[in-house]
């Protein structure tokens, strides 16, 4: 069992958090993982990504190498583009259709999906919608990774176990609010 | 695995309380800050107690820790790469008074420029001072090599320079944890004058620096961190540094190569060891992240008879980070990337956030400046570099910590009037303060605006030194009362701040204009 997985979004949302549950997830799961992410500068409202690489033998590199990455799930749709390069043939692209237009030049969006429904295996959600549907449009995040949670490879028990360790000290009700997202998504969405 | 999921910074982090740390000096520095924080955060170090609190700059935090291994303790030094500049004094000096206490420098390297103003290669730093470097590849080997560089620093009784790079400092892996030992005793050093560098007594010192060198080759030759891996195939042998030996097992595991692979992560690199290695294959390709140090050396000042492949002749590219398609081409391996970019994909650069009071500074400034033109401020490193994008446009210099004022006087010598600095609080306490008594003492017609947001912003709200100080420092520097003054930076107070900044650029003097308003990631964590 192997899967590169590119984390893709725009700084401040939840990115890392989505790195964060899986990768603690995946160490619950007696699997291997490294995961390679971007702090500093990027974080105030650019483009934020994180490679994601759970493997159940040792892994090599922190990056994924081009043209090798099984999915890239994001929680912004032109962000979802940015990585195609990274994406293997038949690899899945998995975005959120929320936008995120804080540059002069975003693109239309029209085109933007135009350019993400070439791609064989992609699948679009209003997370968005959802999220805000269960309570909050902050857990966008974790109805993504709901989404995309039977691709990769870790059951819910496990991500629902990371969500509660990891959002512990904020209380048990933002720890059961982004369970319900993490299940929102895994319902609303098969992959 | 049952290990801790770590961050290659809190390997670090990590490693150094296990090894019976002391005492961690920093300052905040991205991709170095997250060992600090994670000691900081720690169990351990809130029960033994160990040394945690931020110094004002680089130099200090060297300088600190330097006086705990002259006490017999151990103390680890983290900053960024550029931070070693600024640090670079006590540093190089620190290899000649050698260490009491085991002394580990984190120097953390930021190839590509991810976050920082050059790209420059901390190894050279470590050659420089004839000191022992380490090169982590993994999250695991950071955490090992820290306690290793503590015994290596003790054994030897000299600092270890830990280099890391943005990539591992970033990423996360498992991490299996040795047991906790026990920090050293206070203890003084054995020659009381080992730390008085006095010229006779710096010549002995530098001296015995310099015969310790044969002993750091035989450290590197033994310790297994330098090691040659057998492969199949010598019409290629690979010298790999640091991570870039994960890129090329990466690639080799992908196209079955089966080269012979010289893994490097201390150094002083035993030239025998290069030597063995070079004769066993035809040609030799070396992968080193950041200056290609060790492809250099081999390649010597006169005609090579080996055939020495790497940045220097085009294999890799000069610069920039390495990551497996750059080794993928460097070793003529097919490439198949199925997609491109789209061209409708567009940059999306950092910003200010919404409701940043560097914003508000900035359009008062903008306004006050509008008469005189474009091209008259200088400013520093932190969020408020951002005001260089549009739709600010505010800045016309970001060099190192605390130039603005100084380039600022400068300018001002030269005749530009008026010439601005715009500096942010913790910036102003690290560097920032020393240049402005410059200004002071010679009367130099300058307008300081120091953006004072109480907190290190850009490296994620760190606590700053200036925080309530400000005004008593610029008074303490001798700036004038009429001329110190207070900003609110608001909306609402737009007029009365621009009228503010006018008044002070016609000044002939010093003005020192103090825009507070705390920033709004660290105000709404603490509302939390």
């Amino acid at each position: 069992m192997k899967r590169d997985i590119i984390l893709a979004g725009v700084g401040g949302q939840g990115i890392l958090s989505i790195a964060a549950v899986l990768g603690m997830a995946a160490a619950e799961s007696g699997l291997y993982l490294k995961q390679a992410e971007v702090h500093g500068m990027s974080q105030r409202g650019g483009a934020v990504e994180s490679h994601l690489r759970i493997s159940d033998s040792p892994i090599s590199s922190d990056l994924i190498p081009q043209g090798s990455c099984d999915m890239i799930l994001s929680v912004e749709p032109m962000e979802a583009l940015r990585y195609l390069p990274f994406l293997s043939g038949d690899g899945w692209l998995v975005t959120s259709s929320r936008t995120f237009e804080n540059i002069d030049d975003y693109p239309d969006k029209e085109d933007l999906f135009k350019e993400i429904r070439k791609v064989k295996n992609h699948v679009i959600i209003d997370a968005y919608k959802i999220a805000r549907e269960i309570g909050s449009q902050k857990v966008s995040n974790m109805v993504m990774l709901g989404a995309a949670s039977e691709y990769v490879g870790i059951s819910m028990e496990k991500l629902e176990g990371a969500v509660s360790r990891l959002f512990g000290r904020k209380g048990e009700e933002v720890v059961q609010l982004n369970i319900n997202a993490l299940n929102a998504g895994k319902n609303g969405v098969k992959i | 695995m049952t290990g801790l999921v770590l961050l290659g910074d809190e390997a670090i982090g990590q490693g150094a309380l296990d090894a019976g740390l002391s005492g961690v000096y920093a300052y905040p520095g991205t991709p170095s800050t997250e060992i600090m924080e994670y000691i900081q955060r720690s169990k351990d170090a809130a029960e033994r107690p160990i040394h945690t609190r931020w110094s004002a700059n680089e130099k200090t935090a060297m300088e600190a820790g330097l006086g705990m291994s002259y006490a017999g303790k151990r103390a680890l030094v983290c900053m960024k790469h550029v931070g070693l500049n600024v640090a670079a004094d006590a540093f190089i000096n620190a290899a000649i008074t050698g260490v009491n206490g085991g002394m580990v420098v984190v120097a953390a390297d930021d190839p590509s420029m991810h976050s920082s103003q050059n790209e420059q290669d901390s190894r050279f730093y470590g050659k420089f001072a004839m000191i022992p470097v380490l090169e982590p590849a993994t999250q695991q080997e950071a955490y090992q090599m820290t306690r290793y560089g503590f015994d290596l620093s003790e054994s030897t009784g000299l600092p270890v320079m830990l280099r890391i790079t943005t990539r591992l400092a970033h990423s996360r892996s498992e991490v299996v944890r040795l047991e906790n030992r026990g920090e050293n005793e206070l203890k003084l050093p054995a020659d009381l004058t080992q730390f008085i560098l006095l010229p006779a007594l710096a010549r002995k010192r530098y001296r015995l620096l310099l015969s310790s060198q044969e002993k750091l080759d035989k450290e590197s030759a033994t310790s297994g961190n330098n090691r040659i891996e057998a492969g199949e195939d010598p019409s290629r042998g690979i010298i790999a540094c640091g991570m870039a030996y994960n890129y090329y097992r990466e690639v080799a595991d992908e196209a079955s190569l089966d080269h012979p692979v010289l893994k490097i992560s201390q150094y002083p690199v035993p030239v025998e060891l290069l030597n063995d290695f070079v004769l066993q294959v035809d040609r030799v390709v070396v992968l080193e992240e950041g200056a290609p140090i060790i492809e250099e050396s081999l390649n010597g000042v006169l005609e090579n008879v080996y055939q020495i492949g790497g940045r220097l002749n085009g294999l890799l590219p000069r610069d920039g980070e390495l990551n497996p398609l750059l080794v993928k081409k460097a070793l003529k391996i097919p490439v198949k990337i199925p997609r491109e970019v789209p061209s409708i994909v567009k940059n999306r650069p950092p910003a200010l956030c919404k409701g940043c009071s560097h914003i508000d500074m900035y359009n008062a400034l903008n306004e006050a400046l509008e008469p005189y033109g474009p091209g008259r401020v200088f400013s520093d490193i932190g969020c408020y570099t951002l005001g260089a994008l549009p739709p600010y446009n505010a800045i016309n210099s970001c060099v190192d910590m605390g130039a603005s004022v100084t380039m600022a006087k400068g300018a001002s010598d030269a005749g530009l009037r008026p010439a601005v600095a715009v500096i942010g609080d913790s910036t102003f306490t690290h560097s920032g303060m020393t240049g402005l008594l410059d200004a002071v003492v010679e009367q130099t017609p300058v307008t300081v605006i120091i953006s004072d947001n109480s907190t290190t912003g850009m490296t994620g709200g760190q606590q700053s030194h200036a925080t309530d100080r400000l005004l008593g420092i610029c008074r303490g520097l001798g700036v004038e009362e009429e001329h110190l003054r207070v900003m609110n930076p608001l909306k609402k107070h737009h007029d009365a701040n621009k009228r503010m900044v006018a008044e002070e650029l016609v000044y002939e003097g010093v003005s020192v204009i103090i825009s507070q308003r705390e920033c709004i990631q660290t105000a709404s964590r603490r509302k939390k």
